[in-house]
């Protein structure tokens, strides 16, 4: 996080955000919008209709070469060898001790070109890592994160709109694939993935193409009730998704497995990578630390830090919130043990702390929300 | 927007006097703003005493919890039970229906030690700007940062 007295990078719709009232807050070192009007509101327009982020502070790292595919397989724990050119997976860099140093996306560009989507706190730590790591490969790393802008169009209506302004057999566009199209004349990269728990699509396109695309989307979609929604409702939205946050529910301190997220783990995947021997042994013995979901009664909220038990083990609230779509005191929290315990059950006895007052509910296994397909 | 028959506290409430010498209670338009969506509101039962700027009770929004101080001390007299139910009364209408309490003030002239309206709008930046066109009224950049929620806050 940058300090105060360092000026907070714009990305190129600054310009835009500041003409339509968001209000800009300092987030990863840029000045982002956290809310246009009421962030319930965006909320809802993403779940019912849509809604466009600017999530263009998020990193983009290419990786290209000869050893592309072997060196991502030594680098990162899914297993980068099932991706056809033009599909994408949820994956992560992870420390010796399998702890998180950042989660991404990781984009099959062609049989040896890979895009490496990371998070924009991340990105001073996740190159240098990358960069190192890649010495010895016939690889090329190159970080085109100030040249590229990430638009991301979410929400039960993003097909309709975005059908409007190109070509592509989007019905056809699987989740978690892409394709390289002009989208309103702008050559994009359309990505069917999203951080909202909704249909959706996210477009990369070079900075200086960005204005004019964020203005036709919200031309065009307007009329299907697109809003501008802020990282505010973004936060929620994949909060119900039981989506991590980098940096907040997931950091160095805990792994995949810890995390519930062990499903992208592909230990038998022919390759080792950093932290794949404790990983291994999580796998076998068990885990002395959890992430669990939960839900409070009433309307009191378990904010991020609180302290919580679960089933009697003790653990602090990673994310906590109100949800606007299931109107209830939801979060994340992690629960540690000193000794191996099992996942709580779905509906196990939760105790939040909550300005000093003991607010009960119970375990949720996540995600909270999960759209109608 | 900012009516001159109230005073106002640097925690950004409002008081309105009363014929009977009692003080209704709420929280500023600009306060509301700061906050965003309001979901929770706790509040004190009639009957209970609070010491000038004690904690009455607490303002949650999605993004921020704030604490309720008295602007004076006294008994609250009076709950809008309303808004405990409908917390996003205190956005839509938060120097009407999203009243929270009614005090009664130990000392009568308790409001001499709060702002005018022309005080308050000074304080929190809106010497010109009416705000509900302006978005620049105060700078508001220092709450609900995207994964923090701000407990310094203090509506």
């Amino acid at each position: 996080m940058a300090s105060s007295d360092t000026p907070l990078l714009h990305t190129p719709l600054h310009s835009a955000h500041v003409a339509a009232g968001g209000r800009m807050v300092p987030f990863a070192g840029y000045a982002m919008p956290v809310r246009y009007g009421s962030q319930v509101e965006e909320h809802h327009a993403v779940r019912r209709a849509a809604g466009l982020f600017d999530v263009s502070h998020m990193g983009e790292v290419f990786v290209r070469g000869q050893d592309a595919e072997s060196f991502l397989q030594q680098l990162t724990p899914n297993n980068v060898s099932k991706l056809a050119i033009g599909q994408a997976q949820y994956s992560a860099l992870l420390n010796e001790r399998a702890g998180f140093i950042d989660d991404l996306l990781v984009y099959r560009m062609a049989s040896d070109e890979f895009m490496l989507v990371i998070n924009a706190a991340g990105r001073s730590e996740d190159v240098p890592w990358i960069s190192e790591r890649a010495s010895g490969h016939d690889v090329e790393v190159a970080d085109r994160s100030d040249e590229m802008a990430l638009i991301a169009l979410q929400g039960p209506e993003a097909l309709e709109i975005l059908r409007q302004l190109c070509d592509l057999d989007l019905d056809n566009l699987g989740y978690y694939h892409f394709a390289k199209a002009p989208v309103a004349g702008v050559d994009a990269i359309v990505s069917r993935t999203g951080y909202t728990g909704e249909d959706g699509f996210e477009l990369y396109v070079e900075n200086q193409a960005a204005v004019a695309l964020w203005q036709d989307l919200l031309r065009v979609g307007g009329p299907h009730g697109l809003v501008p929604a802020g990282l505010a409702a973004r936060d929620t939205l994949r909060l119900e998704a039981g989506m991590m946050l980098s940096g907040q529910d997931i950091g160095a301190d805990i792994t995949p497995i810890e995390a519930g997220v062990g499903w992208f783990v592909k230990l038998k995947k022919g390759a080792a990578f950093p932290g794949s021997e404790r990983l291994a042994q999580q796998r076998t013995e068990g885990v002395k630390q959890q992430l669990v979901g939960f839900e409070l009664e009433g309307r009191a909220m378990a904010r991020t830090g609180y302290p919580i038990e679960v089933n009697g083990i003790q653990g602090v609230v990673t994310s906590g919130s109100w949800s606007p779509t299931l109107e209830k005191s939801i979060g994340i929290a992690r629960i540690e043990s000193d000794q191996v315990f099992d996942r709580p059950a779905a509906g196990s006895s939760v105790t939040a702390e909550v300005r000093r007052a003991g607010v009960e509910g119970h375990v949720v296994k996540l995600p909270f929300y999960s759209r109608v397909k | 927007m900012y009516s001159d028959d109230r005073y106002y506290s640097q925690e950004h409430e409002w008081v309105e006097p009363t014929e009977e010498g009692d003080y209704v209670l709420g929280i500023t338009f600009f306060a509301q703003e700061e906050l965003g969506d309001v979901v929770f509101v706790e509040l004190p039962g009639v009957g209970s005493h609070f010491d000038a700027e004690g904690e009455i009770g607490t303002i949650e929004s999605v993004k921020a919890v704030a604490e309720l101080f008295a602007p004076m001390a006294g008994e609250i007299v009076a709950v809008n039970e309303e808004v405990l139910d409908r917390p996003e009364l205190l956005n839509e209408d938060p120097h009407g229906d999203g009243w929270l309490v009614k005090m009664r003030p130990e000392d009568a002239s308790a409001h001499e030690e709060l702002m005018t309206v022309d005080a308050y709008r000074e304080f929190i930046g809106d010497v010109d700007v009416d705000p509900e066109l302006g978005e620049d009224a105060g700078d508001g950049v220092d709450d609900d940062l995207g994964d923090e929620a701000s407990d310094e806050e203090e509506g």
